[in-house]
């Protein structure tokens, strides 16, 4: 690919239009009975029929349309058709948070007694989720060292319906090698469900490099304010329900809609449209749409956050490097990464604002450089404009076994930063402080 | 379900502006079809769908409203499209029965189905002067370019700034 194309990606079935314009425009016309230029906030709970006929038409999934905000909402869509056209996907259904959006991604793929695989490299709290939630449904996950590709084989090969991994690993420095892993689930019948939180279709396109589904959580750097609580599942169109057979949630007639196959009545559209339908129907986590405005106002400056987060990322963490207190420095951007190759063929634009170090002295030293901090703030999230510091060991990954930890590299003596937009001597000289103390 | 073949939203935003009648083959009277959902869909755009579907015809069936007929030579015209809800290998058929009817008739596309391609009745069909639109479903382009598409959260593809004056009298926008 050249670096023309990885700057302005091609549109879906539309025009060529650019990424950046993409960000402000995709899905968001003029209102179409007032004018307001501005998408509005539909803070309604439902939604006028014409008459009886249309009514049904809408309840029999016949035609386009809302009927109640559980299943969809105007302002919701509209950021469900900007998400689906950043990521170069067919469609995509919001939810409640980024671990709804989870639930909803294996929602139509998993059976009860069926399984799935995942990356030991992933967000404490989806390990939480799909090692101690998702047995309760009787789905159940394998996690699997994405780097052995033999041994992400022997999983598929096991009946692994699914792979889920990270694009840029949770909590840093890991880019995870997408084109392999793809190249595995497509031979083996089964999906690559790629999360791609850290890295923002600014940075890496999954379905460029052969996922099946996106998750976002659209929380950090979609909304980028730290102002909400929201989720996404990105569908690309292109797996092939009918002819796979494994997928009988898409593929054999769905009951409750009186025996109607999505993916017969629904060809591309059927994911998206089974997430509505069924997945919100049924699960209930959908997104409220202040939420979806608010990640709107965000997408409008995707790009030039990125570039900044990015710029000021690599900046802290290369002056961390030369810090007699750090130990190490896990950002994918430093020439010294192993992950470096990877980050220039997957993450061109750059290398994302989340990224972990290694204070000398442990897990007691961890805690207080988060403690003295004045200007990063201690807290849980990610992909604020402000700077952000935790300890993973103590809080983020803290449910988890020392090995579990050991494996996401949220070891005792690991400190994660999400890096903010500020300016970048401040927040120097604010972690300069801070490990003096440490 | 990727595709080489590109339509541009102008020709594909002409034909469903400028097409008033279709003629549907393989319309289904069962309403759990999705044949019945487009044909249903049309209509409420203000399009006359009129059924072609030989065991509907001979039962004397009614599909939606309309008389379903037994074959394209039973349609009454003027009919400005023909859509193809048939498997490929049935669109050769059908498409050399809409160029032998195109003057009678008044045909002026052969549209084929989402998943339906047959490149030699398209071929075919150019040569004869019909305009030739493959795997795509009218129902789906018809939301994508007059916004109803986004709202079930999917890429149209569709970005303007302008804002259009509603379109008076046949109920169609745009």
């Amino acid at each position: 690919m050249s670096e023309d194309e990885t700057q302005t990606p091609a549109s879906g079935p539309g025009p060529d239009w650019g990424f950046e314009t993409r960000m402000i425009h995709a899905g968001a016309g003029p209102d179409p009975t007032s004018g307001a230029r501005q998408t509005p906030i539909h803070q309604t709970s439902a939604y006028a029929f014409h008459d009886a006929d249309h009514a049904a038409s809408l309840f029999n999934l016949q035609t386009f349309g809302f009927i109640y905000s559980r299943l969809g909402n105007p302002t919701v869509a509209t950021l469900e058709e900007r998400i689906a056209s950043l990521e170069g996907g067919r469609g995509a259904t919001c939810a409640a948070s980024g671990h709804a959006a989870q639930v909803l991604a294996f929602f139509p793929l998993i059976e009860a007694g069926e399984r799935f695989a995942a990356s030991t490299r992933l967000y404490g709290g989806s390990v939480t989720q799909f090692s101690r939630t998702f047995p309760k449904f009787d789905w159940h996950c394998d996690f699997v060292d994405t780097e052995d590709l033999a041994a992400v084989e022997a999983v598929l090969a096991q009946g692994a319906k699914a792979l889920f991994v990270e694009s840029l690993a949770n909590p840093g420095g890991v880019v995870t090698d997408l084109e392999a892993l793809a190249g595995l689930t497509r031979a083996a019948g089964a999906l690559l469900i790629v999360d791609n939180t850290l890295a923002t279709p600014w940075l890496c396109r999954p379905f460029e490099w052969g996922a099946d589904l996106i998750v976002h959580s659209a929380t950090k750097f979609l909304s980028g304010n730290g102002t909400v609580i929201g989720g996404a599942v990105v569908d690309s169109g292109r797996f092939d329900w009918s002819a796979s057979g494994r997928f009988p949630g898409l593929s054999e007639p769905e009951p409750a809609y009186h025996g109607l196959k999505f993916s017969e009545t629904f060809g591309d559209l059927a994911f998206t449209v089974h997430s509505h339908a069924v997945g919100l129907r049924d699960l209930g986590a959908s997104m409220a749409p202040m939420n979806a405005f608010l990640t709107l106002l965000g997408t409008e400056t995707l790009a030039l956050r990125m570039e900044r987060h990015c710029r000021n990322s690599l900046a802290v963490a290369e002056w961390l490097t030369e810090h007699p207190k750090v130990e190490w420095v896990s950002h994918a951007g430093l020439p010294t990464s192993p992950y470096r190759e990877l980050a220039q063929k997957y993450l061109p634009n750059g290398a994302g604002a989340v990224f972990t170090f290694g204070v000398r002295g442990g897990y007691e030293a961890g805690v207080k450089v988060v403690e003295r901090c004045e200007l990063f703030s201690h807290l849980a999230n990610i992909g604020d404009a402000r700077s952000l510091i935790i300890h993973p060991a103590s809080t983020t990954h803290r449910q988890l076994t020392d090995e579990q930890r050991a494996a996401a590299g949220a070891g005792p003596e690991v400190v994660r930063l999400s890096i903010g937009l500020e300016t970048v001597d401040d927040l120097v000289r604010d972690l300069d402080r801070a490990l003096a103390a440490a | 379900m990727a595709t080489d073949l590109h339509y541009s939203d102008a020709l594909i935003a002409g034909i469903l502006r400028r097409v008033r009648t279709i003629a549907m083959v393989g319309a289904s009277p069962n309403w759990k079809r999705p044949s019945n959902f487009a044909m249903k869909y049309l209509q409420e755009k203000g399009f006359r769908v009129i059924p072609v579907n030989p065991r509907a015809a001979a039962a004397g069936a009614l599909i939606l409203g309309e008389k379903a007929c037994a074959s394209l030579e039973d349609v009454p015209g003027p009919v400005e499209m023909v859509d193809v809800f048939r498997a490929s290998e049935a669109a050769l058929e059908i498409t050399r029965e809409a160029i032998r009817l195109r003057a009678e008739k008044g045909f002026e596309v052969v549209w084929m189905q989402l998943g339906v391609r047959n490149d030699e009745a398209a071929a075919e069909a150019e040569a004869a002067g019909l305009t030739v639109i493959m795997n795509r479903c009218p129902k789906i382009e018809y939301g994508r370019l007059w916004g109803e598409l986004g709202w079930g959260g999917f890429d149209s593809g569709v970005i303007s700034s302008r804002w259009p004056r509603p379109a008076k009298g046949d109920g169609r926008a745009g």
